[in-house]
């Protein structure tokens, strides 16, 4: 096995083995091994932090927001309020009413293709989304543009899975009423130079969503510093609860926009005749919200703040380096998705004569969870000439030794396979 | 423990690297595609029937080891059988692959299907041994038409 005194700067300061401690799911056997978790990507594990401050909700504080005068509402009112800004200072955003709480990264992209698409897409106008994007960034977009008789168009992407800036701007059009773009690739992990393509859109006046599903838990973000017009995430991708993520959006653009769903908590004033909405965010947030889903996403916020995304994205980085160099010695491994300085810590990859199911099947009994398929993106896997690929998604708990391990198991499905 | 022996058997495996009937059928009177959503994996499954015998079943498609044996099996096991055999056959396989108890495989009915029993330890492949059969039960339920094979 390759050796550890290789690994440099970022692992010797990063006590990985203290911080697993810190996850309760991870110490466990399965298939009576070790399990090794390879599969952050489609959602990632919990620490106690956020499991406590959930449950610490239940426990103590549960009531509903916004309402009650009594004291157990007030406090359920100013975890909430609290978890919001603890979001806005987490993605740099100017204002707390720019923090708008729904499900999750595809209700976010729902609400925009809704209530923003909508309005400002006519026959004949666009939508300009990436080769790379997860079906939930196609389908709301399919569906605005079918009502509106507008158009999809998609940039795409070279062999290796990136995005030419070339390419971008020449699908950039007259008629582009909005882009839609993926931040970080699920599949490939490739990042996207979002930055410039934000002002290359803006030099065209043309509003940006960027679904940062995949970059929340791997990389510092900005919205302010990128210009984000609209940027969504899942908390549970971020080590918080399912059921919880935020839309960031730029206060004149939500303000102008028409409610998503309708509800309490979304109203100011009702009557038969009229209905006054609320003012921003609460004009999203129709009826009782997942409230202990914010505060556990509040929770796990403030872990990764305290571990550092800088120095997880370093350690990551060291991780995606050794991961990478060991997969290409395994024979007739093939790995897609670009150079490693410019993707995040994924791993998607294919052995030739077998199937990626099998090869997660065999992995699964060495106690290594990866996740095999399309991963939610059928047109990138058109695009990459494969049906399927095999992924290991990394989380800063993840070891150098599963990564070891991972390539033992691939021997095995070889093994297996003959 | 489930043993992954027991899953990918020899059989399997040769079925895999080699599927029997492996091709489009030029005079195929029943065709259906099967679609597994959740992996996307497809396969088309391309049946003869002539009168109530199925005198031809071929199939074409990409998936995994399991799927891919499973439907390459029933190619061989549905062959030369009446329709209502075929689907005494697929009653029998969906009962081998979803039982709960790991009692033994009905190898009477069942004969060289029965490698597959291994599948049900598996819960989350047996979608991926039971495609091919599913398509196969929509081929013979569809209006006989003829197929392009262009």
């Amino acid at each position: 096995m390759a050796i550890a005194a290789v690994h440099t700067a970022a692992s010797a300061a990063f006590d990985v083995n203290a911080l697993r401690r810190d996850f309760p799911a991870l110490q466990q056997e399965v298939h009576g091994k070790p399990l090794a978790y390879l599969d952050n990507a489609a959602t990632t594990q919990k620490p106690r932090a956020v499991i406590d401050a959930i449950v610490g909700f239940y426990r103590h504080d549960n009531a509903n927001v916004h309402r009650g005068v009594h004291q157990l509402s007030e406090r359920a009112t100013s975890a909430y309020e609290g978890a919001r800004e603890t979001v806005r200072q987490f993605l740099n955003a100017g204002d707390a009413r720019e923090i708008v709480f729904v499900r999750g990264t595809t209700e976010a992209i729902n609400l925009v293709a809704h209530s923003f698409g909508r309005q400002r897409l006519g026959e004949g106008d666009e939508v300009v989304v990436s080769a790379f994007e997860h079906h939930s960034n196609i389908v709301p977009w399919q569906i605005a543009c079918e009502e509106r008789r507008a158009r999809l168009r998609v940039v795409p992407i070279t062999a290796a899975g990136e995005i030419r800036l070339e390419d971008y701007e020449r699908v950039l059009g007259a008629r582009t009423r909005i882009v839609s773009l993926v931040h970080v690739s699920n599949a490939l992990g490739t990042i996207n130079p979002i930055r410039d393509m934000i002002t290359l859109a803006h030099e065209k006046g043309i509003p940006v969503l960027v679904d940062g599903a995949q970059a929340v838990a791997h990389l510092p973000t900005d919205v302010q510093g990128l210009g984000a017009d609209f940027y969504a995430f899942s908390g549970h991708k971020l080590f918080g609860p399912t059921g919880i993520g935020v839309l960031y959006g730029k206060a004149e653009l939500l303000d102008a926009m028409p409610p998503y769903q309708a509800g309490g908590d979304m109203i100011s004033s009702v009557t038969f005749e009229r209905t006054r909405y609320n003012t921003l965010p609460y004009k999203f947030e129709a009826g009782t919200p997942d409230i202990a889903g914010a505060v556990g996403l509040a929770a796990a916020i403030d872990y990764v703040r305290t571990v550092g995304l800088d120095r997880i994205a370093a350690y990551e980085h060291e991780l995606l380096e050794y991961g990478t160099g060991r997969l290409h010695g395994v024979p007739g491994l093939r790995l897609y998705g670009p150079e490693i300085d410019r993707k995040a810590a994924i791993l998607s990859f294919t052995m030739s004569d077998v199937h990626p199911h099998d090869i997660g099947t065999i992995l699964d009994h060495e106690g290594i969870a990866i996740r095999t398929g399309h991963h939610c993106c059928q047109p990138l896997m058109q695009r990459l000439g494969v049906d399927a690929t095999a992924r290991a998604s990394l989380a800063f708990y993840n070891t150098f030794d599963e990564l070891d391990r991972l390539v033992a198991a691939l021997a095995r499905v070889r093994e297996v396979f003959g | 423990m489930a043993d992954l022996r027991e899953l990918y058997q020899e059989v399997i495996l040769d079925h895999n690297r080699r599927p029997h009937n492996f091709r489009a059928l030029e005079d195929a009177n029943r065709k259906a595609e099967g679609y597994n959503p959740l992996c996307g994996d497809r396969l088309s499954v391309f049946l003869r029937l002539d009168g109530d015998v199925l005198t031809e079943v071929t199939f074409l498609g990409s998936g995994c080891a399991i799927s891919k044996a499973s439907a390459s099996l029933m190619t061989d096991a549905v062959k030369g059988k009446s329709v209502e055999d075929a689907k005494r056959l697929f009653d029998a396989f969906h009962r081998m692959v979803t039982a709960d108890t790991a009692g033994e495989p009905d190898v009477s009915t069942l004969g060289k299907l029965a490698v597959l029993s291994g599948v049900r330890e598996f819960p989350a492949r047996v979608k991926c041994a039971s495609l091919a059969w599913h398509t196969l039960k929509a081929a013979l339920a569809a209006d006989p038409e003829p197929v392009s094979t262009e």
